[in-house]
């Protein structure tokens, strides 16, 4: 294999495996930027996993080819009406934020796999998807010299649309008055209260939009990466989407292009294979990396790394 | 305030309750029946002897990894690490009895368990240091750990345990076992193990530790307020990484006691094991309290022996466990909200809005 | 001076069972100052947060311009012309000046864009208008408290306000920043504005205030205008009973040295919150250290109690070096130390007040006995305590998050001074604590330097601070810019000292 092809593939893999991740990630921005720790991104990726894959296996035949792009929405509907629970415990109920995350992380995989076995006679993981997302080779730009073959052959378009929304979402974030305000109750709800900002309004949108992209960005995982759902479709990759929020200093693009890192990380067991001098290296070393890597870069580069500063805090108006 | 004691009962009860009604909802949507089931999920917990025996032996991980995680709670952290834990320590107790088979039956069973606790508490302890002297969050550090045991225990016992192409290791010489003719006539054969007594005793343990002892204390301050902990003279970051050490061991024993005396061998799996995260349910549900915890145990092994017996009378998938349990942990966590109506009820006039008094709060 | 801007008419407001405010009535016109004068929790707050439209009333009404108004939300009160400047300011530190001011009310362009260069040419019209020094592209973080209240003010102006409320607002500032203030409050004035002030100084009313409401326990004690009463009178309004002014100082022997800090240099945050700093305290004798918040004060008590690592230096305690030792050992080597937040650093809330009393001694027998602690001791310990130092509560096991703030103050006091130290460091000990229990710690901590202990005392009052010490340093920027003899000094000149004049002072010391 000579560089471009290599480089190719390489990141053609990372961008695959990126960009549930970045969807995830940037989910979980919006969500603790409005005050609320979203350790159920995890839950919220398995049911848009689930939801969007029985979409396609219902639907492959109306919709066509358009099948999985629309069951991405599915995915995200369904996560964003599954996170409300979230929103209700934790903006409404005053609970725990990680504790009430938990709980959507224990009640996402049991009702999921629930759902299955009652909808495929009995068996744990659903049929598997005749259609995924695949990869494509972007017209013109692939005529770039060089970089047009590396980035754009065979490349997922899913993941430049996750970076397109990356930037979309920045440009919600801070620049607009939404962006200002749903940061404002992140920060300092009494203070936004007291400007007339509805802190609740702000919280429940914060984390019903982190349902959205979590769902989303789950169902990305189930129509790209393992085309059928069952109980390990999602295996940590919710949890490695906060990671990379929090590695991302609680930036879209931070975390965008911190789910980009994860995601070459995630597709080492795959691509290790290809890259000169990793080839003879034992391949559980490929699947403890990306975990390893996480931790290493947490400790390296963050530590107390700051977030929102009521990041967590349960917000109590007095009447 | 008053209100605690009673509350300490009320809450669980009510989120039980709530959680039962929440599954049987389910239920009767998908058109199963909820009486009949949770009639056969009585009864495959608690009809005859040799349910309760597995039952009880069920609750042996449970105990533990729920007082794993009530230790870590109360220093203040989140271990969502039982999981890897606890498969450290059935890794660690596992690989022991195996290699040291020569050893003397009481000896090799002391030393096998003690090797699974150490492998579970050190590999907390990693998240213990990091959060100490680096602060990253131990949230996400011992998920992150969970996942490399999964799969370094996977190759490990693929690698070192196991045979030729097979994927779990032989079985432990039976003097390392900690299963025994009296339990097991007494049960009927069931898979009872004196590791069951052994957690009921680690249980009051803890809670002489949490509330008599000076360590103890030191703990639950540390964990309500780091900075006055400090100012009184405590030493901070010993008291995370113990915290977080003795947390680990808890689990690890767990996963050592569930191996020498549930599985007797250990394979390879490709999930984490789900009782690390039941073990914190089980915490949630009565608030950390060591003695609590045994109730608590109970009821989710209970659940999850008895949910086997749902879909072998019916055709009701058995995850409908699983939602059962994490409703329940749903509404300890919206205890606010079971608060706030059983107040409501009482009539009783709300008074901790008076310390609001300065305004809108912090 | 005639028309009735806002009115409040018979407003009482209850806490479930608790009436913070009892058929509470007052009017201020058009251009006029009004001064809510009252001690802390006497209700004053509640008051005002029920005309800015963050609480409602239990019944009374509000009327604004004569008409009766219903304000649900501080949105409601704003549209009303009605501005809060908050005593915790409600400011965002992450955020900058500008976002700050326009939170809630962007300006916007199009494609939902917020239009920063427009809302920037609005605030620097009013900023001239009025005179307003803010820097609106700096992070509030980065900004000093002065200009942090001239933001919240300007908040309330670009939000168009016409009555201006401020909580305690001079709390945190110089006497040279509260000269300022009190000039913007007449500028406002002047153009027409009314503004309602809160405070428990008598001195800045007397200066700018028309006309003051004292409130006492929830109730309207009188309304006085403010030219006829005296400083006296108005203080016995207030509390209710005459206050003591001065402590009793015994002649005691001050020659020996107990701490002896030189050259010291910490750091906070990347640079030096201290700066080669010498300060001596000796027997029988309190030290002041006067201030603004933020100088260094901090920085250097923890330094000296072992909770912040030094850079340099030297802290010697009765002639020992303790340099970045543990805090155990520090306490132990005789230091009492009532930490500026008591309820963050001093205390831990949830646990019992027994539990609290004997936060500094349950290592050590009889309370600990090889690892496990003696509830029986430690319960009558904090008995004890409880009944020698006045300590209101039921009993010895409730939470002490449950006490009022004076009581918890107590129980700090208490734990420090039962163990007898021979260094007792205090800071702020009298932080949002009522005046009963004000004077009480104050008696206690002059009862300390009478038996001939050294007391180093930090306070951000300089009333306080004249009222106890023997000797007066300042800091400001992490230096000791003066000491001072606090017999000939004048709260003016602290202030210029505390601003960071260096003042050529009657002690050797003064000027490096």
């Amino acid at each position: 294999m000579n560089l471009t092809t290599t480089l190719m593939t390489i990141l053609s893999t990372t961008l695959v495996y990126a960009a549930p991740l970045i969807f995830t990630a940037l989910g979980g921005t919006f969500s603790e930027r409005s005050g609320i720790v979203n350790v159920g991104l995890e839950g919220m990726m398995i049911v848009g996993a689930f939801s969007s894959s029985v979409f396609t296996l219902n639907f492959a035949h109306t919709f066509g080819d358009a099948t999985p792009w629309i069951s991405l929405l599915v995915g995200g509907a369904f996560g964003c009406l599954f996170s409300a629970l979230h929103a209700v415990a934790t903006v409404s109920f005053r609970a725990d934020h990680i504790i009430s995350g938990t709980v959507l992380n224990m009640m996402a995989p049991a009702l999921c796999v629930f759902l299955t076995r009652i909808f495929y006679d009995g068996k744990g993981q659903t049929p598997e998807i005749d259609q995924g997302l695949g990869t494509k080779t972007i017209p013109f730009l692939v005529n770039i010299p060089f970089f047009g073959k590396v980035f754009f052959t065979q490349t997922s378009l899913v993941a430049w649309f996750a970076i397109i929304v990356a930037v979309i979402c920045w440009y919600i974030l801070y620049r607009t008055g939404f962006g200002l305000r749903l940061r404002s109750v992140g920060e300092n709800p009494a203070a936004a209260d007291t400007l007339g900002i509805n802190v609740y309004k702000y919280r429940y949108i914060g984390v019903l939009i982190s349902g959205f992209l979590g769902g989303l960005g789950g169902a990305v995982m189930a129509q790209s990466i393992t085309l059928s759902f069952s109980i390990s479709t999602i295996s940590g990759q919710g949890f490695m989407a906060l990671a990379a929020m929090i590695f991302g200093k609680w930036n879209p693009l931070g975390a965008m292009g911190a789910a980009v890192f994860f995601g070459l990380a995630q597709s080492l067991p795959i691509i290790g294979a290809y890259i000169p001098g990793l080839a003879g290296v034992n391949s559980v070393w490929f699947q403890i990396a990306p975990y390893l890597i996480t931790i290493i870069v947490l400790v390296l580069f963050l530590g107390k790394s700051v977030g929102p500063a009521a990041d967590g805090e349960n917000y109590i108006k007095s009447k | 305030m008053k209100l605690k004691v009673k509350s300490s009962w009320v809450i669980p009860l009510v989120a039980i309750i709530s959680g039962f009604i929440v599954g049987a909802i389910i239920m009767l949507i998908f058109g199963y029946d909820p009486i009949q089931n949770y009639a056969s999920l009585f009864d495959g917990a608690f009809g005859g002897v040799y349910s309760v025996g597995e039952t009880l032996r069920n609750m042996t991980p449970l105990i533990l990894t729920a007082l794993g995680f009530s230790v870590a709670s109360k220093a203040g952290f989140f271990n969502i690490g039982g999981s890897g834990q606890y498969l450290m320590g059935w890794f660690g107790a596992i690989i022991v009895a195996l290699k040291f088979s020569f050893l003397p039956g009481w000896l090799l069973i002391i030393v096998s368990i003690l090797a699974g606790a150490l492998l579970g508490g050190l590999w907390s302890a990693i998240a213990g240091v990091l959060r100490a002297y680096f602060g990253t969050s131990e949230v996400i550090t011992t998920i992150m750990l969970n996942y490399v045991s999964l799969y370094f225990v996977n190759f490990a016992v693929k690698d070192w345990l196991a045979g030729k192409g097979e994927d779990s290791s032989p079985n432990i010489a039976a003097k390392a076992s900690l299963r025994g003719n009296f339990l097991e006539n007494l049960t009927a054969n069931s898979t009872l193990h004196w590791g069951f007594l052994i957690a009921i005793i680690i249980c009051f343990v803890i809670w002489f530790y949490f509330n008599r002892m000076k360590s103890g204390f030191e703990l639950r301050s540390v964990g309500i307020n780091e900075e006055a902990s400090k100012y009184a003279g405590m030493n901070v970051k010993k008291t995370i990484i113990m915290s977080m050490l003795i947390s680990g061991l808890l689990a690890g024993l767990g996963g050592a006691l569930d191996g020498l005396g549930n599985f007797q061998n250990i394979s390879v799996s490709n999930a984490l094991p789900q009782v690390g995260y039941d073990g914190m349910a089980v915490a949630l549900l009565v608030n950390y309290s060591p003695i609590g915890i045994i109730l608590s145990a109970l009821l989710f092994s209970a659940l999850q022996i008895g949910g086997m017996s749902i879909s072998v009378y019916s055709n009701t998938p058995t995850e409908i466990v699983s939602i059962v349990t994490a409703a329940i942990i749903f509404f300890v966590a919206i205890k606010y909200v079971i608060e706030l109506l059983l107040n409501k009820r009482k009539n009783k006039p709300q008074k901790k809005e008076a310390v609001k008094e300065e305004g809108a709060g912090k | 001076m005639t028309e009735k801007f806002v009115e409040m008419r018979h407003i009482t407001k209850k806490f479930g069972q608790f009436k913070a405010n009892d058929d509470i009535s007052l009017s201020v016109h058009k251009g006029e100052i009004l001064a809510l004068l009252g001690e802390n929790g006497a209700g004053k707050s509640t008051l005002m947060g029920m005309l800015s439209g963050l609480l409602e009333t239990t019944s009374g009404e509000i009327l604004i311009n004569g008409k009766e108004v219903k304000m649900k939300n501080p949105r409601e009160a704003k549209d009303y012309g009605i501005g809060m400047v908050h005593q915790h300011f409600m400011l965002i530190p992450a955020f900058t000046v500008l976002e700050n001011i326009i939170l809630g009310d962007e300006p916007i362009k199009r494609g939902g864009r917020i239009d920063y260069s427009g809302a920037e040419k609005r605030i620097k019209e009013l900023s001239a208008r009025y005179q307003l020094d803010i820097d609106i592209h700096a992070k509030v973080l980065d900004i000093t408290v002065g200009m942090q209240q001239r933001v919240e003010i300007m908040k309330a102006l670009y939000r168009e306000a016409n009555i201006f409320i401020f909580d305690e607002p001079t709390a945190a500032l110089t006497p040279q920043e509260i000269d300022q203030l009190m000039k913007i409050f007449r500028a406002l004035a002047d153009e027409g504005k009314s503004i309602i002030f809160i405070t428990h100084k008598l001195k800045e009313i007397k200066e700018t205030a028309d006309r003051c409401v004292v409130i006492r326990n929830g109730r309207v004690i009188d309304t006085v205008e403010v030219k006829d009463a005296t400083e006296e009178h108005l203080a016995e309004m207030m509390v209710g009973r005459k206050l003591r002014n001065s402590v009793e100082k015994k002649q005691v022997d001050q020659d020996k040295l107990v701490l002896d800090v030189k050259k010291l240099n910490v750091e906070k945050n990347g640079w030096l919150g201290v700066k080669n700093l010498d300060i001596q305290v000796h027997t029988g004798e309190i030290v002041g250290v006067a201030g603004i918040d933020g100088n260094g004060q901090t920085e250097l008590i923890e330094a000296i109690t072992g909770m912040r690592k030094i850079k340099s230096g030297s802290i010697e305690i009765k002639g020992k070096h303790y340099e970045n030792k543990p805090v155990r050992q520090i306490t132990e080597a005789g230091v009492g130390y009532i930490p500026e937040d008591r309820q963050t650093v001093g205390l831990i809330l949830p646990l019992t007040l027994a539990e609290n009393l004997s936060l500094k001694n349950y290592y050590q027998k009889p309370a600990n006995k090889s690892g496990v602690l003696n509830y029986q001791y430690i319960n009558e310990h904090g008995r004890q305590l409880i009944s020698d130092y006045d300590i209101r509560s039921q009993n010895e096991q409730v939470a002490v998050g449950s006490l009022s703030g004076g009581n918890q103050q107590k129980v700090v006091v208490a734990r420090e001074l039962a163990s007898d130290p021979d260094l007792l460091i205090a800071a702020n000990p009298t932080r949002g604590v009522d005046v009963g229990a004000i004077e009480y710690i104050h008696e206690m901590i002059n009862n300390e330097r009478n038996s001939g202990k050294a007391v180093l005392l930090v306070s951000f009052e300089l009333d306080e601070i004249l009222k106890l010490s023997d000797r007066i340093v300042v800091m400001h920027a992490g230096e000791i810019v003066g000491e001072i003899d606090p017999k000939d000094t004048s709260a003016q000149e602290l202030g210029l000292m505390m601003a960071g004049k260096k003042v050529q002072a009657n002690t050797q010391e003064a000027v490096k």
